[in-house]
C-alpha cells in the first residue's frame, strides 16, 4: 500500500474501527475449512434480504396503500400493483423479483435451519445465535404476512381476515386486540395502511437488527461445521485454529459460487414462472379484494402451510376454551419450540455424522411429517386429511419434546479430534 | 467504582427515583401511539344502519348487503328449509341459541323475527371467512349425503344449518351472529338498529 493511502487509512482507523472490523469479520475471521453445500444458505439469506430491500424501495415509489375504489371501481392499491406491472418501465421485473424473493427467502431460510438441525449448530456455545435466528424467522413470517396484504387481492384480504381473527381467539382480550390490530372492525383501509407501515419500516428495521445480532454472536463464538467439533480447541503456533481458514478470501469466493447458482434458479423463476404455479403468487390474488365474498378455497402461501395445518389440526376444546384458541396456541408453539432446541438436545455429539440410527430415523420422520403438513395446508380440509395432519402435528411436537430422551439413548459414534475434510 | 467500594445509598435511591419517573414518562408517551392504533372516529361512524327492501326476495332466495363492511345475508326460507331445522336440532352445538349471538327477539327456533326471513352476518365465527350457501340437500350439495341444507365455510369446513346454527365438532365455536334489525314495513328491514339498545 502506498504511504498516502496508508495515511488515509490510519486517519480513519484513529477515528473509526475500520481495519479491525474488516479483520475481525472477514480477513481474520477463521471459519472451519470443511464447510459444504449446506453452508451456502446463510450468505444467500443475506443476499435475498438485500434483494427484498432494494426492490422494495423501488416498489414503494409507485405503490399506493389505499383500499378506496378508483373511478373504474377497482381498489387503488390493487390498481397501483397492476400499474407497476404494466405501465412502470421495468416495474414488472422489480415486482416479480420482490414476490419471488419472498418465496426464495423462505426456501433458503428453511434450508439454513435444516443445516442447523443436521450439524447441531444450535448447541453450546451457539444458543444465542439460534435464538436470534428463531426471532428472525418470526419477524420474517410477520413481514411476509403483512406484505401479502398490500396487493389487496382476494387472497390478501381473506388471508389477513383469517390470521387477524386468530388473535380474537385469545380469551378476554382477544376481540379487542383484533380490533386494535386491524384499526377497524373489519379488514379495511386502516388495516392496509398500518400493514404497509409495518412492512416497509418497522419489521425491516427489526429484521436488520436481528440479522446483525445473529452475525455478531456467530463471529464471537465462531462457526460450527459438518463435523460439529470446535476448531478453536486446536490452535497452531500463530494462535489461529489449525482447521480454520480466513473467511475472506476463501469463503467469500465459495459463497460467490453459491450466489451464481442461486441467481440462475432465481432468474429462471422471475422470467419464466413468476407465479410459481400458483404457489408463489396465488391465482385468487389476481382478483381485487371483495369483503362480501370469500373465494371458494383459501390457502396461505406455501411457506406458512405447515404451521397452518397444525392450526387446523386442533379440533377439540380444552378447559372450556374453544378449539380455535388451542389451534392458535399450537401454531405459535410450533414456531417458538424451535428456540428451545439447544436445551432439548442431550446428545453427546453435535453432528448427524456421529449420531446414531435412532436420531437419523426420527429426523427423517420429522421432515416427512413437515412436508405432509405443508402439503395438506394448501388443500381444503376433509375428515381424513384432518386426521393425517393431527398425526403429523403430534410427530412435529414429538420430535422436539421427546428429544431429551431419544437423543440421550441414541448410540452415537465418537467425535474426531479435528475436522475430517 | 468510587474509591470506597460502598454503595452511596442516597445516590442509589435518587437514581431509582429518577429512573422510575422516567419510566412513567415513557409509558405516558406511549399512550397516544397505542390510541392511534384503535379505530378512528371515521371508522366508528361507518357503522350506520342499512335499509333493505326485501319485496323482490322470493322463497328460497338469498341476498347479501354490506353493513359495517361485513356481508349480511337475508334469506327467505321455504317451508322445507324451516322443517329441516327440527331435524338438525340434535346435530348442532347450540340448538337453543343460548350463547349471546343474537338479540333477544331472535332467540327462538328460527333465530329470526319473522319465521321465514333470516337476517344473519355472513361471517364464520371461526376465523371470519364468509361461508357459501349450500341450500341443496343430500349428496347433490357436495357436502355430505345426509346434508339438510345450510352453509359451508370454505376455509376450515365449518357447517351451519338453515338458521345459521353451527354443527357439532366443527372449528367454528358459535352460531352465526344475528345483527340487530327491525322491520320498518312488511318488506323493509333496517339492519344495525332495533330501537332497543
Amino acid at each position: 500500500m502506498t504511504t498516502k493511502s496508508q495515511a488515509v487509512l490510519d486517519w480513519i482507523d484513529a477515528r473509526f474501527p475500520l481495519t479491525s472490523t474488516i479483520k475481525g469479520h472477514l480477513t481474520e475471521y477463521y471459519a472451519p475449512k470443511n464447510f459444504n453445500f449446506w453452508y451456502f444458505f446463510g450468505s444467500l439469506a443475506l443476499l435475498v434480504l438485500v434483494i427484498q430491500i432494494v426492490t422494495g424501495i423501488f416498489l414503494v415509489m409507485h405503490y399506493k396503500p389505499d383500499a378506496s375504489l378508483n373511478a373504474s371501481g377497482v381498489p387503488v392499491a390493487f390498481a397501483s400493483v397492476e400499474y407497476i406491472m404494466r405501465d412502470v418501465p421495468g416495474g414488472w421485473i422489480i415486482r416479480y423479483m420482490h414476490s419471488t424473493g419472498a418465496s426464495a427467502f423462505f426456501i433458503v431460510v428453511y434450508l439454513h435451519m435444516f443445516r442447523g438441525l443436521l450439524y447441531g449448530s444450535y448447541r453450546k456455545p451457539r444458543e444465542l445465535i439460534w435464538i436470534f435466528g428463531t426471532l428472525i424467522f418470526l419477524a420474517l413470517m410477520a413481514e411476509a404476512f403483512m406484505g401479502y396484504l398490500l396487493p389487496w387481492g382476494q387472497m390478501s384480504f381473506w388471508g389477513a381476515q383469517v390470521i387477524v381473527n386468530l388473535f380474537s381467539a385469545i380469551p378476554v382480550i382477544g376481540p379487542d386486540l383484533s380490533v386494535v390490530i386491524r384499526g377497524d372492525f373489519v379488514v379495511s383501509d386502516a388495516t392496509l395502511n398500518r400493514f404497509f407501515s409495518f412492512h416497509v419500516i418497522a419489521v425491516p428495521l427489526i429484521l436488520i437488527g436481528l440479522v446483525a445480532a445473529h452475525i455478531v454472536a456467530l463471529h464471537e463464538v465462531g462457526s460450527n461445521n459438518p463435523d460439529g467439533v470446535e476448531i478453536k480447541k486446536k490452535k497452531g503456533a500463530d494462535g489461529h485454529p489449525l482447521d480454520g481458514i480466513p473467511f475472506h478470501p476463501y469463503y467469500t469466493v465459495k459463497d460467490i459460487v453459491g450466489v451464481v447458482g442461486f441467481l440462475i434458479v432465481f432468474s429462471f423463476i422471475v422470467f419464466f414462472a413468476p407465479e410459481g404455479g400458483g404457489y408463489f403468487l396465488e391465482f385468487n390474488n389476481f382478483i381485487p379484494a371483495d369483503p362480501l365474498k370469500t373465494p371458494p378455497h383459501i390457502a396461505p402461501v406455501w411457506y406458512f402451510t405447515p404451521f397452518y395445518s397444525i392450526l387446523r389440526a386442533v379440533t377439540y376444546p380444552l378447559f372450556g376454551i374453544d378449539a380455535k384458541f388451542w389451534g392458535v396456541v399450537a401454531m405459535g408453539a410450533a414456531v417458538v419450540i424451535i428456540a428451545f432446541l439447544p436445551w432439548l438436545d442431550r446428545s453427546p455429539v453435535k453432528s448427524i455424522r456421529y449420531k446414531g440410527g435412532l436420531f437419523k430415523l426420527i429426523l427423517t420422520v420429522f421432515i416427512i411429517a413437515f412436508f405432509i403438513l405443508g402439503y395438506l395446508g394448501v388443500l381444503p380440509p376433509t375428515p381424513g386429511r384432518t386426521l393425517v395432519s393431527q398425526i403429523c402435528s403430534v410427530i412435529y411436537f414429538g420430535f422436539f419434546l421427546l428429544m431429551p430422551w431419544y437423543s440421550k439413548i441414541d448410540k452415537c459414534k465418537p467425535e474426531p479430534d479435528r475436522v475430517t475434510g | 467504582m468510587s474509591v470506597d467500594q460502598k454503595v452511596d445509598a442516597g445516590r442509589r435511591q435518587l437514581l431509582l427515583v429518577t429512573s422510575a419517573a422516567g419510566g412513567v414518562g415513557a409509558v405516558a408517551a406511549a399512550v397516544p401511539f397505542v390510541a392511534s392504533l384503535t379505530p378512528s372516529e371515521r371508522a366508528k361512524a361507518a357503522g350506520a344502519p342499512v335499509e333493505v327492501d326485501i319485496s323482490k326476495l322470493g322463497p328460497g332466495q338469498m341476498m347479501t348487503v354490506e353493513w359495517r363492511g361485513k356481508p349480511v345475508w337475508i334469506i327467505n326460507r321455504t317451508k322445507e328449509m324451516l322443517e329441516s331445522l327440527k331435524k338438525t336440532d340434535s346435530e348442532v352445538s347450540d340448538p337453543n341459541s343460548d350463547k349471546p349471538q343474537q338479540p333477544e327477539y331472535a332467540k327462538n327456533e328460527t333465530r329470526s323475527i319473522k319465521p321465514e326471513i333470516l337476517v344473519a352476518v355472513g361471517i364464520c365465527t371461526h376465523l371470519g371467512c364468509s361461508p357459501s350457501d349450500k341450500f341443496k340437500t343430500g349428496a347433490e350439495s357436495g357436502v355430505s349425503a345426509d346434508w339438510a341444507g345450510g352453509f359451508l365455510c370454505p376455509c376450515h369446513g365449518s357447517t351451519f344449518d338453515m338458521a345459521g346454527r353451527v354443527y357439532k365438532s366443527k372449528p367454528a365455536p358459535d352460531n352465526l351472529e344475528i345483527p340487530p334489525h327491525k322491520y320498518l314495513a312488511d318488506t323493509k328491514i333496517l339492519i344495525g338498529e332495533d330501537g332497543k339498545a
